[in-house]
């Protein structure tokens, strides 16, 4: 008796395990797609967002009676991909989530946990003419939108005025365009003592930490690739190598830390710069007198042609909801003009629109600060719409961490091995 | 016929029915939260599987041993138990040999004994979350170890080397884990007979004999359990590379397997390869804790 129990405990419980296997029969798709009736909705948990969203569902409340939203935070979690995925997992999704991370659709579309917006009428141009041809970096490999498009974040460098006149750089017009500009005024920090690090991108290795200091050089660099086109790695290139090397460099010198800061290194002014979107004027407001510049190429090419990372985040509808249709007119509703113009109001970030300087024009010329990245918005670069993305991610982090920030081995090692692994991933294996 | 149904319930329920009965809440909630979920991972980790949505119509192909081969020839899985094998060399002799010598320590002391007790038990009560705030504080680069170091700190500091890196988090659960230890050994001293000491000073023996020839071999049954538990508690090490060296850095030289079934389960999509490295760790550890018990235990 000693051992029947476990032994029978045990056979139990894989032969339970062996018949659930997660899987089940295929839900009346076509009836959610049509019915209509009360949705609920999680918005991110950032305060000017909240307010907006809010102020949103509110609005459409008050006009659709029968068809009513309930909105609530994103619950909290290690990251908010993690939460929607086990919501996805457990079949308890809400009907639309607001700040949608694009690096994490294809898992999301993998899991059967969204629902393509191509079944409804007039999505599809509905997308591109909000967003241009922009909309086509969110299309998935199977050609349909699993996400619409919300906003973005085009990351810029932000510099530390006081800082720099404290190095002797000039703070209204620094040169920072190309690689050898940037490594001479990050020398001029550092020597000078003006602040304890040029820049302070987080030096750890979650996969997406590369957004913020890789991607957006790369994207500058190539004039908008993606890290991967084609099923193949685009990293493993002259131009990789160049954004590698320098960021080689300011690791090397010792004017990026490789220890991770707990905090805000730009805020509390251990940095003279960081790699950040229009987000954050708001939340340095007054205790950093800022500045913002493109981010540098080898070459300084004209602002007006860098292109950067989007650090977008987007709307997608999950496959739990049951009444779709009134999820769609919200999803419209909600990235309307006028709520659009409401977003950029209350939280500075861009709407993901097609000539947004020009749809917004009062509110550029009274907000000057955000003009540039209005200006910066219309070329940014997506992360790849391919299966595997995030662990595509973390292969490159893994290389980039290796051979850039340890030094452990040679750039050219590091990404060879890891654009073999990529490939192999992007190929959907 | 009576007689006979008596004798095929008591072979099945044993002698005392009642004691399954009052056990069977535990075994459910044990069969629910253990048994199930440890059944589902090792048959994950025989099939290509990611996590569905209900209503989802998703194959999940039986692929034999390709996972293992997977994990097996993943040079981050390698290192992770390579990590892991560090950690557990310094961390099980330390916790075991200081929580021995100061529950020995404590169980002597007349004054403050109270506040010593709690004094060692706080950081164990404490979210690991807070405490490794306090040491970031103490070995990040600026930190206050490398103000005391001056120049004789390591370069690179602490928490970015990869030599240190790993010792530093074992020294860190060592500190934490340790009031839990003291505590068992401090209850194991209390049934060691006082008549074995006294005998031992009538022989001329003096605090290390007794120690040594005594209290050691009388706790050895606490002994083995702190072993196994420090092992156990150890082989799952999460928390602390995760906080204290931001991921598992540098460079993956504070990962642990645990935390690459986090990254590879939970973010990357892949359970079925991170409830292979879960299916192995658990082997290794039973491996490992049964070859302790052996020598510590011995037969007796």
């Amino acid at each position: 008796m000693k051992r029947t129990l476990p032994a029978i405990l045990l056979t139990t419980t894989l032969a339970l395990a062996a018949g659930c296997d997660g899987s089940g029969g295929g839900g009346d798709a076509a009836k959610a797609n049509a019915a209509t009736g009360p949705i609920t909705i999680w918005l991110s948990n950032n305060q000017e967002e909240l307010a907006w969203g809010k102020a949103m569902v509110e609005s459409w409340n008050s006009a659709h009676s029968d068809q009513t939203i309930t909105a609530q935070e994103i619950p909290a979690g290690k990251s908010s991909e993690e939460v929607i995925g086990a919501a996805i997992t457990a079949g308890n999704a809400p009907c639309l989530i607001w700040n949608t991370a694009p690096a994490a659709i294809p898992q999301f579309q993998q899991q059967g946990g969204l629902v393509a917006l191509d079944d409804f009428d007039g999505a599809t141009q509905y997308i591109t003419d909000r967003t241009g041809d922009t909309a086509e970096q969110y299309k998935s490999p199977d050609g349909k939108f699993y996400q619409l498009p919300w906003k973005s974040n085009p990351v810029m460098i932000f510099y530390n005025k006081d800082i720099f006149a404290k190095a002797g750089l000039d703070p209204e017009k620094p040169a920072l365009s190309t690689y050898d500009e940037f490594l001479t005024a990050a020398r001029k920090i550092k020597s000078s003592g003006a602040a304890p690090a040029a820049i302070y991108p987080a030096p750890t290795s979650e996969f997406f930490q590369s957004w913020f200091d890789f991607y957006p050089l790369f994207a500058a660099e190539t004039d908008g690739k993606q890290l991967v086109a084609d099923q193949k790695a685009q990293f493993n290139s002259p131009e990789g190598q160049k954004v590698a090397g320098f960021w080689k460099t300011l690791y090397d010198e010792g004017l990026a830390p490789k220890e991770a800061y707990n905090g805000d290194s730009f805020a509390d002014k251990k940095a003279a710069m960081a790699i950040v979107g229009p987000w954050a004027i708001s939340v340095y407001g007054d205790k950093v007198k800022w500045g913002a510049v493109p981010v540098p190429t080898s070459t300084g090419k004209p602002a007006e042609q860098i292109k950067t990372f989007s650090d977008a985040k987007n709307v997608a509808m999950y496959s739990a909801c049951q009444n779709r249709a009134t999820a769609w007119e919200v999803m419209k509703f909600a990235t309307s003009q006028e709520q659009d113009g409401a977003l950029l109001d209350k939280t500075g970030q861009m709407p993901l629109r097609k000539d947004l300087p020009t749809a917004y024009p009062d509110y550029f010329s009274s907000h000057a600060d955000y003009k540039q990245f209005a200006d910066q918005a219309a070329r940014t670069v997506e992360v790849p719409n391919v299966p595997n993305s995030v662990a595509i991610w973390q292969a490159f982090r893994d290389a980039y961490s290796e051979s850039v920030i340890f030094g452990k081995k040679p750039v050219t090692d590091s990404f060879s091995g890891a654009a073999t692994k990529v490939d192999q991933l992007a190929s959907g294996s | 016929m009576a007689a006979a149904t008596r004798t095929r319930v008591a072979a099945t329920l044993g002698r005392h029915p009642v004691g399954m009965i009052l056990a069977a809440p535990y075994a459910v909630y044990l069969a629910i939260v253990f048994a199930y979920p440890f059944g589902f991972s090792i048959w994950i980790s025989f099939h290509d599987y990611f996590f569905a949505a209900p209503g989802a119509i998703v194959d999940h192909p039986f692929v034999g041993l390709d996972n293992y081969k997977a994990v097996l020839t993943d040079p981050a899985v390698r290192e992770s138990f390579g990590n892991i094998g560090v950690f557990l060399i310094i961390n099980v002799p330390l916790t075991t040999a200081l929580a021995l010598v100061l529950a020995v320590a404590l169980n002597r002391v007349v004054h403050a004994r109270t506040f010593l007790r709690v004094a060692f038990y706080v950081p164990y009560v404490t979210a690991s979350v807070a405490v490794v705030g306090v040491w970031l504080f103490l070995f990040n680069s600026d930190g206050l170890v490398n103000t005391v170091l001056g120049p004789l700190a390591p370069d690179p500091s602490w928490l970015v080397n990869e030599g240190l890196a790993m010792p530093v988090i074992a020294l860190f659960v060592t500190w934490k884990q340790l009031g839990f230890f003291i505590l068992l050994y401090l209850a194991a001293l209390q049934n060691v007979p006082k008549e074995l000491y006294e005998s031992a000073s009538v022989d001329g023996a003096n605090g290390w004999n007794k120690f040594w020839s005594v209290t050691v071999p009388a706790v050895r049954p606490a002994t083995a359990l702190v072993v196994i538990l420090a092992l156990i508690t150890g082989a799952n090490l999460f928390t602390e590379p995760y906080l204290l060296t931001g991921g598992g850095g540098p460079n993956g030289a504070s990962t642990s397997p645990v935390l690459l079934m986090y990254q590879r389960g939970l973010q990357q999509g892949e359970p079925d390869f991170a409830a292979a490295i879960g299916v192995l760790l658990v082997i290794g550890v039973l491996i490992v804790a049964w070859i302790n018990r052996r020598f510590i235990e011995g037969r007796d």
